[in-house]
């Protein structure tokens, strides 16, 4: 599979999408953390990330580079948490 | 965002639904009874979980429609291909049960704290769903904020809300734009929403007005880069992707 190289599609949703989800994981509010993309260093809200959703899980791409800066995989009950593409995640 | 995360696990909980009314042919508004409902705030959401006989389960995310303090209501568009909205707007009843995650949301939300800036909500379709919430929160309050909605919709028949909308309360200002069919004698907007039709309804960018945005991903992206190019700070223009839906 080749990696995407354009911006998001129509089918791409915003970090909102994943505030239920991402507040499960942490315990509390996370769209208004601040994400800081660890491959092109820029900062932004959580709500403001690209996000794409699936049966399996969620991916987080950064609006400005479109790397990956998180990917959700579910199983059964369990979240497992990939947040290797982020170099930083503030919650307010 | 000062007050709304309420710190600690979020758990599905087992709602009632206690009304379900037509908006449009194709939109129903659910009201619910939740016993441990913590109150949300304008423009969250919640999200839904339903689970087949199979063990299959599909998770949906809708914004709530009532005001804080108002019983929980979501507005659902039912797409035809959808999973999920073909159930909520076609099969469900009064007594049902149905399982709930929410509040969710600190960043699309409008607490009327800040009786400043003017307030320009920009609706593509069932986008408008999150801004009821806002308004009804306004006029409850008292809000003397100024507030514009612009609202792109199909066709007259597709505006969700529209009794209330025609007669906003509290100086609220609703401005349609039909995107598909206009009735004999429309004298509002046509088209979709673009630059000069948001020169035409919007705060210029130098009222530090606060821009919320809601609809098809497509119609977010448009809006709020026009709104950019107006020059609205883009920490002024908040945006909520509903995904691929078709555009209004």
């Amino acid at each position: 599979m080749t990696e995407r190289l354009y911006g998001p599609d129509d089918s791409a949703l915003d970090g909102n999408a994943i505030g239920g989800l991402l507040h499960q994981v942490f315990g509390t509010e996370m769209t208004t953390a601040e994400a800081t993309c660890g491959h092109c260093g820029k900062t932004a809200l959580v709500a403001e990330a690209v996000v794409y959703l699936s049966a399996l899980g969620a991916v987080m791409r950064c609006r400005t580079c479109t790397s990956v800066l998180a990917v959700v995989v579910r199983k059964q009950e369990m979240n497992c948490v990939d947040m290797s593409g982020l170099a930083a995640l503030q919650t307010g | 965002m000062a007050g709304t995360a309420v710190r600690g696990r979020l758990t599905w909980q087992v709602a009632t639904v206690t009304a379900v009314r037509p908006e449009t042919a194709s939109v129903r508004t659910i009201e619910f009874d939740i016993p441990h409902w913590a109150g949300h705030e304008a423009g969250q959401h919640v999200d839904i979980r339903l689970t087949a006989d199979d063990g299959y389960v599909a998770e949906r995310s809708y914004s709530i429609a009532s005001a804080p303090g108002e019983p929980l209501e979501l507005t659902v568009e039912r797409l035809d291909d959808g999973e999920v909205s073909p159930y909520l707007t076609e099969e469900l009843r009064a007594g049902d049960e149905i399982e709930i995650r929410g509040p969710i949301g600190g960043y699309f939300v409008w607490d009327g704290h800040d009786a400043r800036p003017p307030l320009l909500l920009v609706a593509g379709g069932s986008g408008v769903v999150p801004f009821r919430s806002m308004l009804r929160h306004r006029a409850r309050i008292g809000s003397t904020v100024p507030v514009r909605l612009l609202y792109s919709a199909r066709s007259l028949p597709d505006v969700i809300y529209r009794t209330e909308l025609d007669m906003p309360g509290g100086g609220a200002e609703v401005v349609y734009t039909l995107t598909r069919h206009q009735p004999p004698g429309w004298a509002g907007h046509s088209g979709r929403v673009d630059a000069d039709l948001l020169t035409e309804v919007a705060w210029p960018g130098d009222h530090r007005a606060l821009a919320y945005v809601c609809g098809p991903t497509a119609f977010v992206e448009i809006v709020a880069g026009e709104l950019v190019s107006l020059g609205y700070p883009p920490d002024r223009v908040k945006t909520e992707r509903y995904g691929g839906v078709a555009a209004p």
